[in-house]
Order: structure tokens, then sequence, then C-alpha cells
């Protein structure tokens, strides 16, 4: 009993402890922006790394993610003989929840890892230190660019992956399964509220692109720098970001439409 | 002879310096200095706490106890700004090189000019030719890091720390894993550069022969304590059985071969049990 308190004592201080020095790691790298701003080559750079790489897959698994949502919609639907409520029910699903939480997992997945190991490896390296004996401050110059590119490009994507599955329920919904397609488009644009479902998943993404970030972010510049280290981290990015991920979504959501 | 008084041109002088790492104490209360213009080394076996030396005079960690004075300002008692403009005259060379992986050899030298000047793309572009030209890899400027073997990385990143012309080098073990000719190489550079452009060097190294042959003055440390002191002649002939060992490379002395463990015969005869 003892030793499981000691145990349940010691996990909860580690915790606390990691959660301070994420927020300090948070602060620092936020008041490095002015200083990136000027230099917009940082910043285009990370976007490509992070967002222009990201693209190919956040397309194929939007199609795929959009088609299926096209064919399960049609059969409940049509059930109920309303079928020509496909687009909205689409267009709902993906710009609220699939859009913004599947690209973020997406993200945590291709680009957090991505981020997570190159900081830990840079670290391991002794690239961090050597920068910080050139007088330049590794958070100011790498840490920042890649935070603000990963905020900035989580919107997008997820915009990207609602565009593309809207496309692909089209496809299924009247392309094979006859749904008149005329039906697909206005039902959509008469049922899509501007603020309450876009806005709401443009929140949604950027949130998780805040969040998403940060962990990919502090893992790697937490690291143990070994090589196990870096692997652990790199696991622990992918695993912290989907918890906090689904689990922000759910406070999100009932904060957003939990009144109707 | 831990607390003499600094002397004049000492560009940096560690005072009563105690640092620790969990138990294991590093430092304990030692005191160095480290003249302008010449080259002093490091020397002690791995583990002594040599490249936690050069952290600490880099101000990257803190020290339990005592004060580091680089070119009069003490390092731990200097705010970030001003930290970090020391810094700016200090050029230090990891073990490992730490090159920016994802840049060229070119961008690599021209990286803290890039940061720190606001000079012309064309006027660094002469400074990078002429810091690469120093260290003779010239030709090798459009290479990435992971195209260049250890010995090669080492005089890059040689280049990258003369770059801003730094007033001090910290040398992290420069010598270690390299072969004949490239320790030739380092070793002939390091004396050069010192000489040719004035620099202070720190060495920290436990290779003794190439560096006892370029240092004026050599401290050697164990335990945390300086064992012995003095220019690489006096050192050669200390008396203290410790250097002795150490200079001459004995497995057994004062230094013991084998890890401290219980009687053999009492363990072969055991009965295996771990404990």
């Amino acid at each position: 009993m003892i030793r499981f308190l000691q145990h349940l004592g010691k996990n909860t201080r580690t915790s606390f402890t990691k959660l301070g020095r994420g927020t300090f790691f948070l602060l620092q790298a936020i008041s490095g922006v002015p200083s990136v701003l000027p230099r917009p080559r940082l910043l285009l750079n990370q976007m490509y790394s992070v967002g222009v790489l990201s693209f190919l897959i956040i397309t194929i698994s939007g199609l795929f993610v959009g088609m299926v949502l096209g064919l399960q919609g049609f059969y409940t639907l049509s059930d109920f003989g309303a079928e020509e409520s496909l687009g909205v029910m689409v267009a709902a699903s993906l710009v609220r929840e699939l859009g913004p939480v599947v690209s973020a997992l997406l993200f945590a997945g291709r680009a957090g890892s991505a981020l997570t190991a190159e900081i830990g490896l840079m670290k391991a390296t002794e690239q961090l230190s050597g920068m910080e004996m050139m007088a330049v401050d590794p958070i100011k110059r790498i840490i920042t660019p890649r935070f603000l590119a990963g905020l900035i490009s989580m919107p997008l994507l997820a915009a990207l992956f609602s565009a593309v599955g809207i496309i692909g329920g089209q496809i299924v919904g009247s392309g094979l399964l006859g749904v008149d397609e005329g039906a697909y488009w206005s039902q959509m644009q008469a049922g899509i509220d501007f603020h309450d479902d876009i806005i709401n998943g443009v929140i949604k993404s950027i949130v998780f692109g805040f969040v998403a970030s940060w962990i990919a972010l502090f893992e790697g510049y937490d690291a143990i720098p070994t090589s196990e280290g870096v692997s652990r981290a790199t696991t622990r990015t992918v695993v912290n970001s989907a918890f906090s991920i689904l689990g922000l979504d759910f406070i999100l959501t009932t904060l957003m439409f939990g009144d109707h | 002879m831990d607390n003499k008084v600094p002397s004049q041109d000492s560009l940096v002088s560690v005072r009563n310096l105690s640092f620790s790492r969990g138990d294991n104490k590093i430092f304990d209360d030692i005191s160095l200095d480290f003249q302008r213009g010449k080259v002093t080394a490091i020397m002690g076996p791995s583990g002594t706490g040599k490249t936690t030396l050069l952290k600490l005079i880099g101000g990257q960690l803190f020290p339990e106890q005592g004060s580091i004075i680089v070119d009069g300002q003490n390092v731990h008692k200097l705010r970030r700004a001003e930290l970090y403009n020391l810094r700016k005259r200090l050029g230090m060379l990891f073990q490992s090189g730490a090159l920016l992986t994802d840049m060229s050899v070119y961008d690599n030298v021209a990286f803290p000019l890039r940061e720190h000047s606001q000079l012309p793309e064309s006027m660094i572009r002469t400074l990078v030719l002429m810091k690469l030209q120093a260290v003779g890899l010239r030709g090798a400027r459009n290479l990435m890091p992971n195209e260049l073997s250890g010995g090669m990385a080492r005089r890059i990143a040689l280049a990258r720390a003369i770059a801003l012309d730094p007033m001090m080098i910290l040398y992290d073990e420069p010598f270690t894993g390299q072969d004949p000719i490239s320790m030739g190489v380092l070793v002939h550079l390091i004396k050069s550069l010192n000489n040719i452009l004035g620099l202070t060097s720190i060495i920290v190294s436990h290779d003794v022969h190439d560096t006892a042959a370029i240092a004026d003055y050599i401290y050697v440390l164990s335990g945390g304590k300086i064992v012995g002191q003095g220019t690489p002649k006096e050192i050669q002939h200390s008396e203290s059985e410790w250097v002795q060992q150490f200079m001459t490379g004995a497995a057994d002395g004062p230094v013991h071969f084998h890890y401290p463990a219980k009687d053999y015969v009492d363990d072969l005869l055991s009965t295996g049990k771990r404990y």
C-alpha cells in the first residue's frame, strides 16, 4: 500500500514537473514569434516540410473517408427515403468532426513524429547545444518556426481533408448510387451554416494544430538524447497527441454544439 | 595551490568551483587559470568531467559553488543577452562537430555570420571561403555533413568556430577517433590558429602525447581535484604517481585496473546466487 502511494506520488510529481517544463517551453517558443516574422524563409521552409509534405496522405485519406461516408450515409438515409440529404450529412460530418479530428491524427502521425525525431536527434548530436554556444537561441531559431508552421498548416490541411471528402462522398453518392447531383450540392448549401459548422471546425483544427505541434516539439526537445530516448519520445508524441486531440474534441464539441 | 591569485593576463579564471551530478561530485573546490594567447590543456581519464568544465565555462551549466570569470565577466551572473554577447566571442568545437545536418558545409560556416551580422551575402561568401581555406576544405563547400569523414567534419566545425573571429576556442576532445593523418592536421591547425589569430585555446583531451605537443600548460584532473599541473615538461617529470600512471598509460597504479569487487577466490567459490 505504502509502495503504491509512493509510486503514485512520484508519478504525479513527474507528470506535473513535465507539464511545467512543457508550459515554460511553450511560452519561450511563443516569445520567439517576433524574431521569426521578419525572416519568412525560416517559416516557409518548415511549412513545406510540415504542411506540403503531408498533402498526399491528407488528400488520399480524405477521399476515402468521404467515399465511406457517402456509402454508409446512403444506406442509412435511404431507409427513410432521405437520400437527397446525403450532401448535408457528408459535409456536416466532415466539416464539424472528421475533417479536423482525422486530419489532426494523421498530422500527429506524419508530421508530429517527424518533428519529434528531428529535434530529438538534433539534441542527441549536440546540434542544439552547438547553436547555444554560437549564441543562437535554439528555441527561437528551430522551435518557433516549426511551431508556427504546424499552427498555420493544420487548419489548411483540415480544410483540404473536408473538401476532398465532400468530393469523395459525391463520387460515391451521385456517381455510383444515383443520388441527384443537384440535390447533393443544394441540400449541402442550405444545411451547412457558416458560423456553426465551418468556423467551429476551423477553431477545432487550430486548437488541434496548436496542441499537436506543441507536444511533438516538446517531446523532441525533452527527449533523452540517445537512440532509445528519441524512439520513446516519438511514440509518446503520437500517443499523447491522439489522446489530447480526441479529448479536446469532446470538450470543444460540448462547448460549441452543447446548447442545440 | 588551488587558491592562487588570478594573474593579470588570464582570460579565464575558475575559482573554487564545485559541481555535482546527483551524488557524484564532479568538481570539488578547484581553481584553474587559462592564460591569454596560450594553449592550455585539461587532461584526465574519461568521466572526470572535462566536457562539463567546458559547458560551465560556456555558461550552459551552473556551478553549485564558485565562480568562472571570462574576460572580466562572471559568466553565471550575466543576463541572458550579455551571456549571448560573450558567447559570440567564444568558439566551441564539439567532439561530434555538431554540424547542422540539414545544411551544406558552406551554409554551416556561414550560419553564425548570417545569424549575427548584417553583412551582404557577397562578403559572407568571401569570409566563408577564407575560413574554409584556413582549414584546407574550400573544395568541400558543397558537401553535406553526412558526406564528410570524422576528421573533415571536425575541421569544418573549426572553420565555423572561427567564423566570428573569437577571442577563445574551447576544444572538446578534438583528437578522439582520428586517424594519424587527420590527427596531425588537427594538431597543426589548433596550434597555428592559436598563434596566427592570437587566440586563447582550451583543449580538453585524454590524448597525452598530441596534446602535450601543443599545450603551453597542462592541468591533470581526477576525482574532482587537480592532481597535477605545469608545463608539459614539468608534467612529464611529475613525481605524482597518479600523473605518471596517466602519462605513461600503465594498466595498474593509483587508478586500479579492477573495478571494486569482493575477493576473487571467494567470488569464484561462492554459490553464484545473485545478490
